[in-house]
C-alpha cells in the first residue's frame, strides 16, 4: 500500500517547480553586460601613481569609471536621456571630477574614489561655452564657468558661487573661451566673427573688470576662437588662419593694446595638405601653471608637426612638451604606431614606440588618450586609450600589448536576430546523407554504416572526455567558446545573437556566455540610417551556409544598400547584392525559396518597381507563377495613407486598395504585423460548456496605432485599427478616449495588447483585444484573406497598470503549446514577465460555474506587479529599449534578450519547465527506489517460488 | 489604345445614368432620405465607382451613387444601376482570368460639409471578380469612418466569398447587384471597470463580514471560560503554573 503513494509523491514532485530564480541559479542561464556608449571625455586618474582608474563621460549622458587593468566597470552614473542630461564638459583635478550637465544647467562635483556626488550647484540660465579651473598660488580653489552672456566663479569645495558677472556686449560678441594661468586674473576670450577679438580680464577676488584690459583686437580673418585658437606658454594666444596659412600670436596679458603677430607657415617651411583645415593642439598639465610652450600643428590627415614658441613670444622653433604623443598611420592601414617625443629636445624617446595592429573589422583610430608617467628607474612609460570610429575603446600598454577592449557600440543596439548554431561535423555528415540523391541500395547501406561508425566514434570520444574531465577539480574545467568549436547543443538553447548597432558595427555574440565571437564594422553608414536584419537562410540547409541580409537605409534620402553575410562567422558573403539606385519603400521576405534554399527578399522602390534578391532565373520564374498571390502593403505615416499592392508577372505592381486616415485628426505612430515564425498550437479555446470558441488567426492582420493630433487631455485619443494587409479591410476600429501615447503594443496570435497613458485619470493602462471567429470556423482547412466574409467577434478589456513601461514583447516557443507571457521592460530596468492569463478579455466580472471551469481569473481593474515576476532579479537593464524573444528546442523554454544600454540574456519558462527535470532532481533517490523495487520483486519472486514448492511438497 | 477605353467609358456611363433615373435598387440602413429638417445634415451623394478589366489596369466608371447623411446618426443608402450586357461580358472574362473587381469612393467627411470637396483622393477596395460572379453579385460594402466623421476606408466582400469555378447564367444572375451596405464608426474601447469592481467588493465584504465579526472569542467560548475561572477562583491559592496548565487544557 505504501509503494504506490511513495511513487505518486515522486511523480508529483516533478511538477512542483519554482517560479523565481533560486540563489544558486543566479548567473547560470543568464548574463548581463554593461556599457556606457561613445566616449566624449576621458581622463586618467593622475592623482596617485598606483591608481588604475579611468573616468569617462559619454554621449549617453553617463559618467563612469573603469578599472584600467581589466576594463571592468567600477561604477556608473546614468543621467537623464536627451539634452537635459548631456555632459558638456568633464574636467578632473585631484580627487574631484567636475562636470557641467544639461547645456549649462548644473555644475556637479564627483568624488573620483567612490563615485559619490560631492555637491551640485544650479547655474544661471544660458548656454554653456567653456569651463576651467582657476588657481591661486599653486592651489586650485575655484572653477570658472563661461556662459553665453555671463561668467561665474564657484568654490571647488562646496560649489557655492563666488561671483557672477554679465559679459559686456554679449549680443554681438561670441564668448568662447576662458583662460587662467595661475595669476589673479581670469581671461575671457570672445570674437565677433570676421571682425575683431575681445579679451576681458576679471579679478579673481570680486569679479571686477580690472585694469581696463578690455580691448578689441582687429582680427578680420578669425571666425571662431574655439576651433582655431589655443593658449600656449606664458599666456600667448596662438591662432591659425587656414586662408592665409599663417599662425598668429598675441600676448593676452600685455598691459597696452596688443596686436597679432603673423608668422607665415611658409617661413617655417611647412605645407598644409590640400583642403585641410590646420588644427592646433596644446597642453596645460596643471591648472595652476601656464600651459607649456610646445604645441602640435596638424597639417594634414596624417601629418603633424611639433613646434615650440620661443621665449620672446614671437618666433617658433621645432620641439615638444615633456610628454606627448604622435600618431602616424602605416600604409596599408593594418597597424598603427604611437611615439613619444621629448619636449626638451623634440626628439623621439627611444623604446617608446608602440605598434598595435588594427582590427580589420573595426574602425580607424579616432582619438587617443595618453597617460605618461615616470617609472622608478626614471624612464618614461605610458598607457594609451585608443578610441576608434566604431566607438570601441582599446587600452594599450607598452610594448604594444592590448590589455583590454570594450565594444561600446553595443550600448546602442538597434535590431537583432538569433540564429541557430550549425551542427557538428558528425551530425552534418548524417544530414548530408539524407540530402544526397540515392545511388543504389548497396552504396546507401555502406554509407549508412560508415556514418553510424563515425557517430559511435564521436560518442565514445565524448564519453572519454567526460570521464577525463570528471577527474579534474571542478573549477579547472572551462568550456572556452571559440568560433571553431561552435555547435548546436542538444536542446538548441545556445544560439548566435546577431546584433546591429547604430554605429554600423555588427556583432555575433554567443548567447550562452555572452562572449563576442565576431564583429564587423560597416564604414560609411550614415548616423541616421535605419537597419533591418533579415535571415534569408537558416542553418538548417547544411551544405549551404546560413545567410543574413542587412538592409541599411538612409532615413532622409531613402537610398538603401544591402550587406549580405554569414551570421555564424560574420564574413561577408560572396553573393553580390543588387544595386539599388532608387529609394526603397518596403522590403518583404517571401516564403519562396530559390534552389539554394535562400528565401527571396523583395524590395519595393519609390516607383513601385520590385527588385528580387536573389534574382536567379529560378526565382524569377517562381515569382511569375506566384505573382497574383503576392500582396504587400505600404504605409506613409506622414500622409496617413495605407495602401495595398499586388505583384504583376513583369514584377511591376498594381495598387489594389487604399485606406486614408486624415492627418488632421490622427497620425499613425506604429504598425505591427505578426511574427512570421510564430506558431499557434490551439485553434480555439474550450469554454466552460465544452463548446469551442475559435480564434481568428489571420496571418495578414496588421495592427495600426494612431494618436490624435489634438493634444488636449479631454479630446486626445489613441486609435487602434486592425487592417487586413491583403484586402485592406478594416477588421476592427476602436478608439481609446482621453488617452495619449507613447503607445507600446504587442500583436500576436489572435490578440493585441497595448499600453497608453490615460490623461484623465493620469495613469498607465493596459488594454487587450482578442478576436474570435465564433463557435464555428468558416473554413477550417486554410485561411485566406480573400475568402473570409464575416467579421470576427472582438472582445476587449482594460486594466490599470501601476507603472510606466518602456518596451513590450511576447514570449515565443517552438510549437506554441506553452502559455504566453508578456515581457514588459520597466523604466526601473526590471523586466516583468506578465502572464497573458491576466490580460484576457474574457475575465468575468461575476464568477460563474463556467468561468471557473475555464480557469478564468475574476476581473480586477488593477494589474498586479509581483516581484517574483521580475525575470532579471537585481540585474537591471538600464534604459531598456527592446526585448527580443526566440524559441529554443525545448517547448517550455523561450530565450530572451533585453537590450538598451546594457544587454541581458536569460531564459524564461512561461509554463514552468514541464519537459525538463529539475536541476536538483534526485537521481540517487529515484534510481535507488527503482533498484530496491527491482530487487524486492526478485526476492519476493524467489520466496514465492520456494513457498509454492514447499506447499507442493506438503 | 488610349482612345478605345475613353469611348468605352462614355458608352458605359450613358446607359448607367439612364437606368439610374429609372431604377432604385438599393438597400438602406437608418433613416430614409427626405426628412429635410436640418439642412446641415441633409444627405449628399457621392459616386461609387467600379473597375474590372482583363488587363488589370484600373478604369473606374460609375456604379451607383451613395446617399450619405451625417449627423448624430449617420446613415447611408445606395442607388445603383444594373450591369450592361457589355459589362457582364467583361466581368465574366475578368473572372475567368482571376482578375480583380475594384470599387472606390471619394474621401469625404460626413459632418463637415465645407471640407468635403477639398479632400482629394479615393478610398479603394477590391474583391476577386470570380467570387463576385459566383456569388451572383451579392456583395457587402462597408464604409468606415473615423471619430470626426471622415470616411477612412471602404471594404467589399462577397457572400459566399470563395471561388469554386461554378458556371453562372449571366442573364439571370448578373443583372442587378444585391448589395448590403453598412457604415461603421469606431467603437469606444472600454475603460478599466473600477466602479463596478469596488461595488462588487463592497457587496462581498458585507456578505462575508457581518456574521464573522459578530462573535468574538469570548462570546464563543464563554461557557468554557466562565466555569474555568470559577473553578480557579474556588481552588484559591494554588500555584501559578498549575493554573496555566489547567487553562490550556480547558481550551
Amino acid at each position: 500500500m505504501s509503494k504506490p503513494t511513495s511513487l505518486f509523491v515522486i511523480f508529483f514532485s516533478l511538477f512542483i517547480m519554482s517560479e523565481a530564480v533560486f540563489e544558486d541559479q543566479v548567473g547560470k542561464f543568464d548574463w548581463r553586460q554593461q556599457y556606457v556608449g561613445k566616449t566624449l571625455f576621458a581622463h586618467f586618474d593622475s592623482h596617485s601613481q598606483s591608481s588604475n582608474k579611468l573616468f569617462l563621460a559619454t554621449d549617453k549622458n553617463i559618467f563612469a569609471s573603469f578599472n584600467s587593468r581589466t576594463g571592468d566597470l567600477l561604477w556608473r552614473h546614468v543621467d537623464k536621456v536627451g539634452p537635459e542630461g548631456t555632459i558638456d564638459i568633464l574636467v578632473l583635478h585631484g580627487q574631484d571630477a567636475l562636470m557641467v550637465v544639461g547645456g549649462g544647467r548644473l555644475l556637479r562635483s564627483w568624488d573620483t574614489n567612490m563615485g559619490g556626488l560631492n555637491w551640485e550647484a544650479v547655474l544661471d540660465t544660458g548656454s554653456f561655452q567653456a569651463a576651467c579651473f582657476v588657481a591661486i598660488q599653486d592651489t586650485v580653489k575655484h572653477v570658472a564657468v563661461l556662459k553665453k552672456a555671463a561668467i561665474s566663479l564657484h568654490y571647488l569645495t562646496n560649489g557655492h558661487q563666488k561671483w557672477v558677472e554679465n559679459l559686456p556686449d554679449s549680443d554681438t560678441v561670441q564668448y568662447q573661451a576662458v583662460y587662467s594661468g595661475g595669476e589673479v586674473e581670469v581671461y575671457v576670450l570672445g570674437v565677433v566673427p570676421n571682425s575683431h577679438l575681445t579679451i576681458i580680464a576679471y579679478s579673481l577676488e570680486d569679479g571686477e573688470i580690472i585694469k581696463q584690459v578690455t580691448w578689441s583686437v582687429e582680427a578680420p580673418w578669425l571666425s571662431s576662437v574655439e576651433s582655431s585658437c589655443v593658449v600656449i606658454g606664458q599666456g600667448v594666444l596662438m591662432c591659425v588662419d587656414p586662408a592665409t596659412l599663417a599662425l598668429y600670436t598675441l600676448p593676452i596679458q600685455a598691459e597696452e593694446a596688443p596686436q597679432f603677430n603673423q608668422i607665415l607657415l611658409q617661413s617655417l617651411d611647412l605645407e598644409v595638405s590640400l583642403g585641410f583645415q590646420p588644427v592646433l593642439v596644446s597642453s596645460q598639465p596643471h591648472p595652476a601653471r601656464s600651459p607649456i610652450s610646445e604645441f602640435f600643428l596638424q597639417l594634414g590627415p596624417d601629418h603633424h608637426v611639433l613646434l615650440q614658441l620661443n621665449a620672446d613670444g614671437y618666433t617658433i622653433a621645432y620641439v615638444t612638451p615633456f610628454f606627448f604623443f604622435f600618431t602616424s598611420f602605416l600604409f596599408p592601414l593594418q597597424a598603427c604606431d604611437i611615439n613619444l617625443f621629448s619636449a626638451d629636445s623634440g626628439r623621439r624617446l627611444l623604446d617608446t614606440t608602440v605598434i598595435f595592429p588594427l582590427d580589420l573589422n573595426g574602425g580607424k583610430p579616432f582619438k587617443l588618450y595618453v597617460h605618461a608617467f615616470l617609472k622608478k628607474d626614471d624612464s618614461v612609460d605610458y598607457r594609451v586609450l585608443v578610441q576608434t570610429q566604431d566607438h570601441a575603446l582599446t587600452f594599450i600598454q607598452q610594448p604594444g600589448r592590448v590589455v583590454w577592449t570594450r565594444e561600446e557600440a553595443l550600448a546602442d543596439v538597434v535590431t537583432m536576430e538569433m540564429v541557430d548554431l550549425p551542427l557538428t561535423g558528425t551530425q552534418a555528415e548524417l544530414e548530408g546523407e539524407f540530402g544526397k540523391k540515392a545511388d543504389g541500395l548497396f552504396p546507401m547501406v555502406l554509407k549508412r554504416l560508415s556514418s553510424q561508425v563515425i557517430l559511435l566514434q564521436a560518442w565514445l570520444a565524448h564519453l572519454w572526455k567526460l570521464f577525463y574531465e570528471a577527474r579534474k577539480p571542478h573549477g579547472q574545467v572551462k568550456n572556452e567558446v571559440t568560433i571553431e568549436t561552435l555547435s548546436r547543443d542538444e536542446f538548441n538553447l545556445q544560439k548566435m545573437m546577431v546584433m546591429v548597432t547604430a554605429s554600423g558595427k555588427l556583432f555575433g555574440i554567443d548567447s550562452k556566455s555572452g562572449s563576442i565571437l565576431w564583429k564587423h564594422y560597416l564604414e560609411n553608414v550614415q548616423p541616421n540610417a535605419v537597419f533591418k536584419l533579415i535571415v534569408q537562410r537558416t542553418t538548417a540547409h547544411f551544405p549551404h551556409p546560413p545567410q543574413c541580409t542587412l538592409l541599411i537605409k538612409d532615413k532622409d534620402t531613402g537610398l538603401a544598400s544591402l550587406h549580405v553575410f554569414n551570421p555564424i562567422f560574420g564574413r561577408k558573403s560572396h553573393i553580390a547584392p543588387p544595386a539599388l539606385p532608387r529609394p526603397i519603400l518596403q522590403s518583404l521576405l517571401l516564403p519562396v525559396i530559390d534552389q539554394d534554399y535562400a528565401k527571396v527578399l523583395l524590395l519595393v522602390d519609390d516607383q513601385y518597381k520590385v527588385t528580387a534578391f536573389p534574382s536567379t532565373k529560378n526565382v524569377l520564374q517562381q515569382l511569375q507563377e506566384m505573382a497574383s498571390s503576392i500582396f504587400f502593403y505600404l504605409i506613409r505615416s506622414d500622409q496617413g495613407n495605407l495602401s495595398g499592392f499586388r505583384l504583376r508577372k513583369d514584377l511591376s505592381t498594381e495598387r489594389i486598395w487604399e485606406v486614408v486616415l486624415p492627418t488632421e485628426v490622427q497620425k499613425i505612430v506604429a504598425v505591427n504585423g505578426k511574427r512570421p515564425n510564430e506558431h499557434v498550437h490551439s485553434q480555439g479555446r474550450v469554454m466552460g460548456d465544452r463548446s469551442v470558441l475559435y480564434k481568428y488567426l489571420n496571418p495578414n492582420l496588421l495592427a495600426v496605432v494612431t494618436e490624435s493630433t489634438d493634444a488636449h487631455p479631454e479630446r486626445a485619443f489613441v486609435g487602434v485599427f486592425l487592417v487586413d494587409g491583403v484586402t485592406g479591410r478594416i477588421i476592427h476600429e476602436a478608439v481609446q478616449r482621453k488617452a495619449r501615447g507613447p503607445v507600446h503594443f504587442v500583436h500576436s496570435e489572435n490578440w493585441v495588447v497595448y499600453e497608453y497613458w490615460n490623461t484623465k485619470s493620469r495613469r498607465n493602462e493596459f488594454s487587450v483585444l482578442e478576436l474570435f471567429e465564433g463557435t464555428e470556423l468558416y473554413n477550417s482547412t486554410v485561411f485566406s484573406s480573400l475568402d473570409r466574409p464575416h467579421l470576427p467577434q472582438v472582445l476587449q478589456q482594460t486594466y490599470i497598470f501601476p507603472s510606466p513601461i518602456t518596451t513590450m514583447e511576447a514570449t515565443l516557443t517552438e510549437k506554441g503549446i506553452t502559455s504566453r507571457h508578456l515581457l514588459v521592460g520597466l523604466p526601473s530596468g526590471a523586466i516583468l514577465s506578465l502572464p497573458k492569463m491576466f490580460l484576457d478579455p474574457r475575465r468575468p466580472e461575476v464568477v460563474t460555474e463556467h468561468s471557473r471551469e475555464e480557469n478564468l481569473i475574476p476581473y480586477a481593474p488593477e494589474m498586479p506587479i509581483r516581484t517574483e515576476w521580475f525575470i532579471n532579479y537585481n540585474q537591471t537593464v538600464a534604459r531598456v529599449k527592446g526585448i527580443y524573444t526566440a524559441p529554443s528546442g525545448l517547448e517550455s523554454t523561450c530565450l530572451v534578450v533585453a537590450y538598451g544600454l546594457d544587454i541581458y540574456q536569460t531564459r524564461v519558462y512561461p509554463s514552468k519547465q514541464f519537459d525538463v527535470l529539475k536541476d536538483d532532481y534526485d537521481y540517487v533517490l529515484i534510481s535507488s527506489v527503482l533498484f530496491a523495487l527491482f530487487f524486492a520483486t526478485m526476492i519476493s519472486k524467489r520466496l514465492a517460488q520456494v513457498k509454492l514448492l514447499n506447499r507442493a511438497w506438503r | 489604345m488610349a482612345s478605345v477605353p475613353r469611348s468605352f467609358l462614355l458608352l458605359s456611363i450613358i446607359p448607367t445614368i439612364l437606368i439610374l433615373c429609372a431604377d432604385f435598387a438599393c438597400c438602406n440602413t437608418g433613416r430614409k432620405t427626405g426628412d429635410g429638417l436640418d439642412t446641415d445634415f441633409s444627405g449628399f451623394s457621392v459616386p461609387l465607382e467600379h473597375s474590372f478589366e482583363v488587363d488589370d489596369v484600373s478604369r473606374f466608371r460609375m456604379r451607383g451613387a451613395l446617399q450619405l447623411r451625417g449627423g448624430r446618426e449617420t446613415s447611408v443608402s445606395l442607388s445603383q444601376s444594373q450591369l450592361s450586357e457589355e459589362d457582364r461580358k467583361t466581368l465574366k472574362e475578368v473572372a475567368a482570368v482571376d482578375g480583380l473587381y475594384k470599387i472606390r469612393v471619394p474621401r469625404v467627411s460626413l459632418t463637415d460639409r465645407q471640407t468635403e470637396r477639398q479632400m482629394d483622393g479615393y478610398l479603394t477596395a477590391f474583391v476577386r471578380a470570380c467570387s463576385l460572379v459566383e456569388s451572383h453579385l451579392s456583395d457587402v460594402i462597408t464604409l468606415h469612418t473615423d471619430v470626426s466623421g471622415y470616411l477612412i476606408g471602404v471594404s467589399i466582400v462577397t457572400i459566399p466569398g470563395a471561388c469554386r469555378g461554378t458556371e453562372v447564367e449571366d442573364e439571370v444572375d448578373l443583372e442587378a447587384f444585391n448589395t448590403t451596405l453598412t457604415i461603421i464608426a469606431p467603437t469606444n474601447a472600454p475603460q478599466p471597470e473600477t466602479a463596478l469592481f469596488i461595488e462588487r467588493m463592497d457587496i462581498e465584504h458585507e456578505k462575508r463580514g457581518k456574521p464573522q465579526e459578530q462573535k468574538s472569542f469570548f462570546a464563543k467560548y464563554w461557557m468554557y471560560i466562565v466555569p474555568l475561572v470559577l473553578f480557579l477562583m474556588m481552588s484559591g491559592a494554588q500555584d501559578q503554573s498549575g493554573g496555566g496548565a489547567a487553562n490550556g487544557g480547558g481550551r
